[in-house]
């Protein structure tokens, strides 16, 4: 006899919802997606689910699985007790749409605000140039395949609801990613301060905890951007350093701001 | 087909559907820090039983001659442990930890918080971002603990002659600055200020030396939770090992 599963599934929109269970046969290998479409196919057609590559690729599945965010794709029904039932809602970060899906839209706005790279003049044959190991810490940064846990499980954004002072931590990837890069010209670092209110982050990890690309967010990309922003901001030191030798820092660079 | 209604999103403090233990990290965390605060404030205001032959507990190093400012309950180590209080206080770890265990801000990923006009560390927090300095401190007082360790090869017979020597007592003073040295050249802090502030290494002054430290410290820097929590058991086991030996609760067993 097949083993079963039972979700409890949660469905509605904006107005309310309610938890229904589902009981669906599992097997060896089986996701938590594979059981969404197998109840979406037998039990409930009008069951609404993001979805896209089911290979962790695109980050379309996130929702939240017996209340911690993930992709609905990578998470495996067995990991879970066996006869308990498991609990499928949606991202609690974002406003609701319909069922397991949710209306992500807040985070391209966050995105086009985000001056982008501007690299020095390239070389006289056109290209630009660069070393692996400037590079090599950034490129942690690109694996991001921008599902949004991170900023669906940030409690600055989830339980305070910051989302017009602070860009979330996928963002601050994107902005250390700006910022680290040997060829950009621009100086991001008032804007990371004030408009992307980086002081908001307090460091608790969540964000690193559910990276399903295992980027580490916190100590590798936000605690950086802190401590390039306390170089410019709070490091009386450096001040005093800057007015000796009527240095600006790194690098003289056009100061972008909010 | 059974149905229950219950209305998303769930907030509120404490709220979640997590189902596993997530009260137990925050929980055991604040228990443990609770535990070294009050250890350290009933040794800090003991002013004593912190030597014993060529060994000096970490809480009262360097010897400091706070009697000479002429305020009776000061003591050495309150004038000293600011300086590493500091530096556990605005540490990139020490921060997730307490905010998480104390402040419950939040008490753990995706479980409701408290409902309030959250800053994070843009206001009375803003201090966090003098971490760096609290860093130059650690490593000050990491220069006394390594000339401490060196005492401790050192013993004094009864007729006044100085000879080389270890003791357990001289191992525990090791493992702790070790550990100390470990936790504190594994700071986030350091490791921007070697390098990690640098966009481009091929370009910069020194950029080869530079990205060198820098990851040497990154490399440091992933344990920094390990070495953060055994190095604050150790700088309480080695002042209790001390004192310990100073009350004649055991002998310091000699080995060379």
């Amino acid at each position: 006899m097949a083993a079963t599963a039972t979700f409890r599934i949660y469905r509605g929109d904006a107005s309310g919802g309610e938890f229904v269970e589902y009981s669906t046969e599992t097997y060896p290998g089986m996701v938590v997606l594979d059981a969404v479409h197998d109840i979406q196919a037998k039990q409930a057609p009008d069951l609404a689910v993001r979805w896209n590559c089911k290979a962790g690729r695109c980050g379309s599945c996130g929702a939240e699985v017996n209340g911690k965010p993930r992709l609905l794709c990578m998470t495996r029904v067995d990991k879970f007790p066996a006869g308990e039932p498991i609990t499928v809602t949606p991202m609690r970060a974002f406003p609701h749409l319909r069922d397991l899906v949710t209306d992500v839209s807040w985070n391209f706005k966050v995105a086009k605000k985000i001056p982008p790279l501007k690299p020095i003049p390239p070389e006289s044959d056109g290209a630009w140039r660069m070393q692996q190991y400037d590079i090599d810490r950034i490129q942690e940064f690109r694996k991001c395949i921008e599902c949004f846990l991170c900023q669906d499980v940030c409690h600055v954004v989830r339980d305070h609801d910051r989302k017009e002072e602070f860009v979330g931590p996928r963002f601050l990837i994107h902005l250390a990613t700006l910022d680290m890069h040997p060829l950009d010209t621009l100086d991001r670092r008032p804007m990371l301060r004030e408009a992307f209110g980086v002081g908001y982050c307090n460091i608790t990890r969540c964000c690193t905890e559910v990276c399903p690309e295992h980027i580490t967010i916190t100590d590798n990309a936000i605690i950086p951007l802190k401590e390039r922003v306390a170089d410019d901001f709070y490091d009386p030191l450096q001040w005093l350093w800057r007015k000796v030798t009527g240095s600006k820092g790194r690098r003289r660079l056009p100061v972008v701001k909010a | 087909m059974a149905k229950s209604s219950v209305h998303l999103p769930v907030v509120g403090f404490g709220n979640t559907l997590r189902r596993d233990a997530w009260w137990a990290g925050p929980l055991a965390t604040g228990a443990v820090l609770v535990a070294f605060i009050v250890y350290a404030t009933f040794r800090a205001f003991e002013n004593g039983l912190y030597e014993w032959g060529p060994y000096l507990s970490p809480f009262y190093s360097p010897r400091l001659p706070a009697e000479r400012i002429g305020i009776g309950w000061l003591s050495p180590a309150m004038l000293i442990l600011p300086g590493p209080a500091s530096f556990r206080l605005t540490c990139y770890y020490y921060r997730k930890a307490y905010y998480r265990a104390f402040a419950m801000d939040p008490p753990a990923c995706a479980v409701g918080e408290r409902s309030r006009d959250y800053r994070g560390e843009t206001r009375i927090l803003l201090f966090q971002n003098l971490h760096r300095f609290a860093l130059y401190l650690a490593i000050l007082v990491l220069a006394f603990l390594w000339h401490d360790v060196w005492k401790a090869l050192w013993f004094t017979d009864e007729l006044g002659g100085v000879h080389f020597g270890v003791g357990v007592g001289t191992l525990v003073l090791l493992a702790n600055t070790s550990l100390l040295t470990l936790y504190t050249f594994s700071c986030h802090s350091l490791r921007h200020l070697v390098g990690g502030g640098v966009d481009s290494y091929s370009t910069a002054p020194l950029g080869r030396l530079r990205h060198l430290l820098w990851r040497g410290v990154s490399r440091l820097n992933l344990r920094h939770m390990v070495w953060a929590w055994c190095s604050l058991f150790s700088v309480a086991l080695t002042d209790l090992y001390i004192r310990c030996v100073a009350t004649q609760t055991f002998s310091d067993l000699r080995l060379l």
